[in-house]
C-alpha cells in the first residue's frame, strides 16, 4: 500500500472522531508547547545574563582578599580588609604582561543631599582606569582625572539613578552633592548601565577618586580593597591571572594562593552559564513530562481504536492487507495525532514564551533548535506510544477479527 | 482440456479449545478445476466453512496440503499469503462485510489499494468495472447502510472480483437474503460464471445449489457426495419468471 493512500486513511479515521482526536492531540498541544515556552524562557534568561556579564567590561579580572583563608595565621596587622594595597595595584599595572589598566575600588554608601532631595546610593572610590575597565561612557558633562585623584580633589562621576533622584529638573553638570555631608562636585553623569548579572543597578552609583574616598569618606575600621584589571585580549586572561596571583604572593610575605582570589569575566559567564543551563534543562525535563503524559494519552485512545476496528482489520486483512499495512496504518495514525499537535505546540509555545516575555520584560528566545528538539521528539513520541497498538492490530488472527462483534 | 486449479490432500483442520478437540475437517481430498462451478451443501457444522477458509487462505490447515493454482500455499509465509489473497482469490461472505463509513466505491476499491503498482486511473477504472459487472455503479457513492441487502452483496461481489482473481469463494451468499434477491445475486454469480470465473459456493438451499454444475455435499468435515449437475437453472431466466415483491430503487 502507498504511502499516500495510507496518510488517506488515516487522516479519514481521525477525522471521523474529531472531538476524541483533539482531545487526543491536545495533550501532545500542551506538552509540546510547554517545552518550547520553558526552553524560551531559559534562553532568555540565559541571554540576559550573558548581556550582564558583558556589561562588566571588557576582559576584567577581579582580585579580592579571600576573607576565610586570610583570617588564619597569615592576616595583615591592620586587618585581612586591607591585605590588598595601592601599592599592589601599581605592581600589577606596571608588572604584569599583557594588563591594559588597573583600579583600586573602595566601596562604601550613604546618605547624598542636593538642596532638598535625599538619596541612598553605593559610592566607589576608583582610579581613572575604571572607566576604561567597565566601559563606563560619560553622557554629560566629564569624568575626573588623574591630576584629581592625585590632589584627592572633592569631584564626583554620577549614575542616572542617582541624577534622576536628586536633580529633577536642574542639570548635575557642575553642581556640588553633599555625600555624607562633605561637598563634592559633580564633574558628569554616567550613561545608563542598566542591571549587573546579580540584578542590582548598575546606574545607582557615585564614582569618586580612590584617595577622596579612602581619605573622607572610609571610616577606619573598614577598608576592604579590591582591584579591578583589564587584559590586553581574551587569550591574554589565564596567563594573567596567574601572574597577578603569584606577584601577590611575592608582594605579601606568609601568603599563600590561598589568600587572594582572582577570578575572571570567564569564569563568572562559565559558573552563570551553568546556572542557567541547569535551569533550562530543569524546566524543560518538568514540561518534557507532560510530552511523556500527552504520549500515554496517545496510546491508550489507540488502544481503544485499535478495538473498535478489529473488524474492519479482518475485514481489510481478508482482502489483502498484510501485517505491514496494519501496522503502518495504526503508527502513521499515532504519527499524524503526536506530529499535528507537535506543529500546534510549537506556535502555541511560541505565543506563550512571546507573552511571557513582553510581560516580564524578558528577551525571550525561541530557538530553531528548541523547535527542531520537540518537532522529532513529537514524532517519536508518535512512534513509540503508536507501536504498541499497531503491533496489537497487526497480529490479529484474521478469522477472529472478522468474527468479532 | 480441464486445467486444475485446486487440490487439496488429506487436509485437516482441529480446532483445539483447551481439552476439547473440534475436528472441523477430517480428510479432504478434492480437485476444482478451471471455470468449474461448484456448490458446497451439509448439515450445520459439517466443516464447510472451515474448508472454505482453507480455500480463501484465511486460515491454515492442522495438516494436509493444498496447492492453488500451482502455489503450494501451506509452505508459504505469511506476508506471501496476504498477496494471494489480494491477487488470486475473491471472497463474498454471507454477512457482507463491508466498511461501514465506507462508501459502495472505496469498499470496492479497497483490494487495490494493496497494490501499489496501481496508479489512480487505473485503480478507478477497475472500480468502475467492477461496480458496472454487478449493475450497482448507480449506488457508487452510497455508504453501506444506505443500500438494501441485495445491493450490498452485490457490492461485495464486485470488491472480491474487483482485482480479477482466478477463483471466487462465497459463503451462504444469499443467506441473510431473500428468496428474490437471492436469485438475483445468483445470476449475477452466473454471469461471473460463463466469463469464465471458477466459482465455489457454499448453500444451504437446494434451489441455489441448483444454479451451480457440480454440487459437493460435507459431513462430519468429510466429503460424502460429489456429483455433476449436467443441467444448472438459468438465474436470469428464473429471475423475469419471480413477481417482482420489493422495488429496491
Ligand atoms: N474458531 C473455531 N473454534 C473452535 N471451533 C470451531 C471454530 N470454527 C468452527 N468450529 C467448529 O468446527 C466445526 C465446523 O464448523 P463450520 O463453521 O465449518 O461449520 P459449517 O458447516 O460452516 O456450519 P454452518 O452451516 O452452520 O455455517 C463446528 O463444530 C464448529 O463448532
Ligand atoms: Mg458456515
Amino acid at each position: 500500500m502507498s504511502l499516500f493512500s495510507i496518510i488517506r486513511i488515516a487522516i479519514k479515521s481521525l477525522t471521523r472522531n474529531t472531538t476524541r482526536t483533539f482531545l487526543t492531540m491536545l495533550g501532545i498541544i500542551i506538552g509540546v508547547a510547554a517545552v518550547i515556552t520553558m526552553l524560551a524562557i531559559g534562553q532568555g534568561a540565559k541571554k540576559i545574563v550573558d548581556e550582564q556579564i558583558n556589561s562588566m567590561g571588557t576582559n576584567v579580572i577581579i582580585v579580592t582578599v579571600n576573607f576565610a583563608a586570610s583570617s588564619g595565621s597569615a592576616r595583615g596587622d591592620a586587618g585581612s580588609g586591607s591585605l590588598l594595597e595601592v601599592a599592589d595595584v601599581e605592581a600589577i599595572r606596571n608588572s604584569v604582561d599583557g594588563i591594559l589598566y588597573a583600579s583600586p575600588v573602595y566601596t562604601t554608601g550613604g546618605q547624598i543631599k542636593f538642596e532638598g532631595q535625599n538619596w541612598r546610593a553605593g559610592i566607589m572610590g576608583v582610579d581613572v582606569d575604571y572607566f576604561n575597565i567597565r566601559d563606563m561612557q560619560i553622557e554629560s558633562g566629564e569624568p575626573f582625572y588623574r591630576s584629581d585623584v592625585v590632589s584627592g580633589n572633592k569631584v564626583c562621576v554620577i549614575g542616572q539613578t542617582v541624577a534622576a533622584n536628586l536633580f529633577s529638573n536642574t542639570d548635575p553638570v557642575g553642581k556640588t552633592i553633599r555625600i555624607r555631608n562633605i561637598p563634592f562636585k559633580v564633574n558628569g553623569v554616567l550613561k545608563a548601565k542598566g542591571q549587573n548579572a546579580m540584578g542590582s543597578d548598575q546606574d545607582d552609583v557615585i564614582l569618586a577618586p580612590y584617595t577622596t574616598t579612602y581619605a573622607r569618606l572610609l571610616g577606619n575600621h573598614w577598608r576592604s580593597m579590591m582591584i579591578l584589571v583589564s587584559a590586553e585580549s581574551k587569550e591574554r586572561i589565564a596567563l594573567a591571572q596567574q601572574d597577578i596571583l603569584d606577584l601577590l604572593q611575592s608582594r605579601h610575605r606568609g601568603t599563600t594562593s590561598e589568600h587572594f582570589v582572582v577570578r575572571t569575566q570567564t569564569d563568572i559567564a562559565q559558573a552563570a552559564d551553568t546556572v542557567s543551563n541547569t535551569l533550562t534543562i530543569l524546566l524543560a525535563s518538568i514540561a518534557g513530562i507532560s510530552l511523556l503524559v500527552g504520549g500515554i494519552g496517545i496510546m491508550n485512545i489507540m488502544l481503544v481504536s485499535v478495538t473498535e476496528r478489529i473488524k474492519e482489520i479482518g475485514i481489510r486483512m481478508a482482502v489483502g492487507a498484510g501485517k505491514r499495512d496494519v501496522l503502518l496504518q495504526f503508527i502513521i495514525e499515532a504519527v499524524m495525532i503526536s506530529f499535528i499537535g507537535g506543529i500546534i505546540g510549537i506556535f502555541l509555545g511560541w505565543g506563550a514564551a512571546k507573552t511571557v516575555g513582553h510581560y516580564m520584560k524578558w528577551s525571550v528566545a525561541v530557538t530553531p533548535w528548541s523547535v527542531m528538539l520537540s518537532v522529532s521528539f513529537s514524532w517519536i513520541i508518535g512512534v513509540f506510544f503508536g507501536w504498541y497498538p499497531a503491533k496489537k492490530a497487526s497480529t490479529l488472527n484474521l478469522i477472529d477479527a472478522l468474527r468479532y462483534e | 482440456m480441464v486445467k486444475p486449479l485446486i487440490i487439496t490432500k488429506d487436509l485437516v483442520k482441529t480446532y483445539i479449545m483447551g481439552d476439547i478437540h473440534v475436528h472441523a475437517l477430517r480428510g479432504i481430498d478434492i480437485q476444482i478445476n478451471e471455470g468449474e462451478f461448484i456448490a458446497i451443501m451439509g448439515a450445520s457444522g459439517s466443516g464447510k466453512t472451515t474448508f472454505m477458509n482453507l480455500l480463501g487462505c484465511l486460515d491454515k490447515p492442522t495438516s494436509g496440503s493444498y496447492s492453488l493454482d500451482g502455489i503450494d500455499v501451506h509452505s508459504i509465509k505469511e506476508s506471501d499469503l496476504a498477496r494471494i489473497r489480494n491477487e488470486k482469490i475473491g471472497y463474498v461472505f454471507q454477512s457482507f462485510y463491508l466498511l461501514s463509513r465506507t462508501t459502495a466505491y472505496e469498499n470496492v476499491e479497497l483490494p487495490l489499494l494493496y497494490r501499489t503498482k496501481l496508479n489512480h486511473e487505473e485503480r478507478k477504472a477497475k472500480t468502475l468495472l467492477a461496480l458496472r459487472t454487478v449493475a450497482i455503479e448507480d449506488r457508487a457513492h452510497h455508504y453501506p447502510n444506505q443500500l438494501s441487502g441485495g445491493q450490498q452483496q452485490r457490492v461485495a461481489i464486485a470488491r472480491a472480483i474487483v482485482n480479477s482473481p482466478v477463483f471466487l469463494l462465497a459463503d451462504e451468499p444469499t443467506g441473510n437474503l431473500d428468496t428474490r434477491t437471492g436469485v438475483e445475486v445468483m445470476a449475477v454469480m452466473q454471469a461471473l460464471h460463463n466469463q469464465g470465473k471458477t466459482i465455489v459456493l457454499v448453500t444451504h438451499e437446494n434451489d441455489i445449489a441448483a444454479y451451480a454444475d457440480r454440487l459437493i455435499t460435507f459431513r462430519d468435515g468429510r466429503i460424502i457426495a460429489d456429483q455433476k449437475n449436467t443441467n444448472p437453472r438459468n438465474a436470469a431466466e428464473d429471475l423475469k419468471k419471480l413477481p417482482i415483491i420489493e422495488d429496491e430503487d
